[in-house]
């Protein structure tokens, strides 16, 4: 009973939402979150829970997968960074709040050492404790040596390498071309333009939350939300055929699932309009070329009258626009995954004639 | 002359030593240059001949046959007294599709697209249907499938001559 009902909620419309939710909640009872006793719980929480589901067979069987151990271990040192890194800025932003500054900033703390030996031999001693750990993985870990890769054949279902995952399950809700070249395109190059887009200098050298919210919570909803949870669905909850199962569903290869995709432009003019679609293709896809236009150009005077002002002050006109350019991207992804959840949206602009799909 | 500008080198050698040195160099990554160009070409390629006999258009039943999928990555479909030869590669992003007899669908393992039997997209990701293959007969009335000729729905090719025969 609750396993179906675990089933049920974990479809990513759902376990989607609910953890966008959990990340706002998050951060903003950061006075919650930041504290060593939410983290504890947390922990204890989270053993229990996963201790409880690996006692189901079938969860068993897709989590103990060699592919599937290394985000195992992923989600526990991830999840366990940002809670420490919120904790320590939280920590900070109480510190400050009475005017006594940073932790780092404390005068025992400002001691400086010599990177040789401390920093060197630290890095040593990591170093090997890296290459006993994969030594002691790949004896235990076999490397699955299949047939002899067929063109004509693939296996079912047929899974990237883990850390991929999330870009195949972007690709779901995208054309190759948006979800394999530019959106991946638009991360490297957004991660690289860090430095140049942010020239804030709160935060330089020391934790801290408050001081840094939105560019904070920005980078952990592209990373958390969109590269991470989105790993975990294309893992643990996608089986053959790329269906969605839920973490104690059998891998039914026949599962049905009821999905017929329309276009934008099959909505308006056949739906809508009960003519069939136009043979000029512009004409066909006008309401998606609007709102493809509408996307990138249209929320710029209401970001503007909201923000823009105070930032184009602080950061200066092309750092601004750079910025807008690469959210709306990111949000591109969330807005597209929506769009075919609720109304079964294929494509917003479909102009297959020219390899062109959004 | 001294002892000292005996060791050195004049302007003259100089140049000559930097032409030399620069030649050499050149000539080293043009030489790598061109042996990773010839690595792109080998010697032997196993690639299925891009052109093969599919036997006679009787012997395929009503619907999906899929006795050349593995080796030649094409489906057979007849319907309606008309055969067609269909790719087997996705036009999302160029997996495998399954063909699933229960359901009556195709659907890649990649990203859930899924084709009606007569290759028309309708689940997940795909963008367009099913590319077809030149489908002809030959003097013996066997069926002829060329894959270098490739017809595209969304450019209404589909019933451009060579994209079916009446059977």
């Amino acid at each position: 009973m609750i396993k179906e009902a675990i089933n049920y909620l974990s479809s990513p419309l759902y376990s989607f939402t609910a953890f966008i939710f959990l990340f706002w909640l998050a951060l903003k009872r950061i006075d919650v979150v930041g504290t060593k006793k939410f983290g504890l719980g947390l922990l204890i929480f989270t053993v229990t829970v996963f201790g409880w589901m690996i006692t189901d067979k079938v969860f068993f069987s897709i989590i103990s997968l060699p592919d599937n151990i290394p985000i195992i271990i992923l989600n526990g040192l991830v999840f366990w960074s940002t809670w420490y890194a919120l904790y320590k800025g939280h920590q900070n932003d109480l510190r400050i709040a009475k005017g006594e500054g940073p932790i780092e900033g404390t005068p025992e703390n400002r001691e400086k050492v010599w990177a040789w030996p401390n920093l060197v031999y630290t890095e040593l001693f990591c170093g090997i404790l890296c290459t006993v750990f994969l030594i002691v993985w790949a004896i235990f870990f076999k490397a699955p040596l299949e047939e002899p890769a067929n063109p004509t054949w693939a296996p079912n279902p047929a899974k990237a390498p883990w850390y991929f995952l999330g870009l195949q399950e972007m690709l779901v809700y995208f054309d190759p071309w948006m979800a394999g070249v530019v959106l991946p395109g638009l991360i490297v190059v957004g991660l690289i333009a860090i430095p140049f887009l942010d020239i804030n200098p709160k935060g330089n050298g020391y934790f801290t939350f408050a001081e840094r919210k939105f560019a904070i919570a920005g980078f952990l909803f592209g990373w958390i939300v969109l590269w991470v949870f989105l790993i975990q669905i294309g893992t643990f909850l996608r089986g053959p055929n790329w269906t969605f199962y839920g973490p104690f569903e059998y891998w039914d290869a026949h599962k049905v699932v009821a999905e017929n995709n329309i276009n934008l432009s099959e909505i308006f003019w056949i739906k809508l309009f009960n003519t069939s679609l136009p043979k000029n293709i512009f004409v066909r896809e006008i309401f998606g070329i609007i709102a493809v236009f509408g996307y990138m150009f249209g929320f710029l005077p209401l970001i503007m009258k909201k923000w823009g002002k105070n930032y184009i002050n602080r950061m200066g006109t092309i750092r601004y626009y750079l910025m807008i350019f690469l959210i709306l991207g990111m949000m591109s992804l969330p807005i597209k995954m929506y769009l075919r959840w609720f109304i079964n949206l294929k494509y917003v602009l479909a102009m297959p004639e020219f390899e062109l799909n959004l | 002359m001294s002892e000292e500008a005996k060791t050195s080198l004049n302007r003259r050698e100089f140049f000559s030593f930097l032409a030399v040195g620069w030649i050499t160099f050149g000539a080293a990554v043009a030489g790598f240059a061109s042996l990773i160009f010839r690595f792109l070409y080998p010697n032997v390629v196993f690639e299925p001949a891009m052109d093969f006999v599919a036997g006679y258009p009787d012997q395929y039943p009503e619907g999906v046959d899929e006795r050349w999928k593995n080796g030649f990555g094409v489906w057979i479909y007849k319907k309606d007294g008309r055969l067609v030869a269909m790719s087997n590669i996705c036009t999302h992003l160029g997996c495998i599709p399954t063909w699933l007899p229960a359901e009556s669908k195709f659907k890649c393992p990649c990203h859930g697209s899924g084709y009606y039997p007569n290759g028309i997209n309708f689940e997940g990701p795909a963008p367009r249907p099913l590319e077809r293959y030149k489908i002809s007969l030959n003097a013996e009335g066997k069926i002829i499938v060329d894959k270098t000729k490739v017809f595209r729905y969304e450019k209404g090719e589909w019933s451009n001559d060579g994209a079916f025969i009446e059977v």
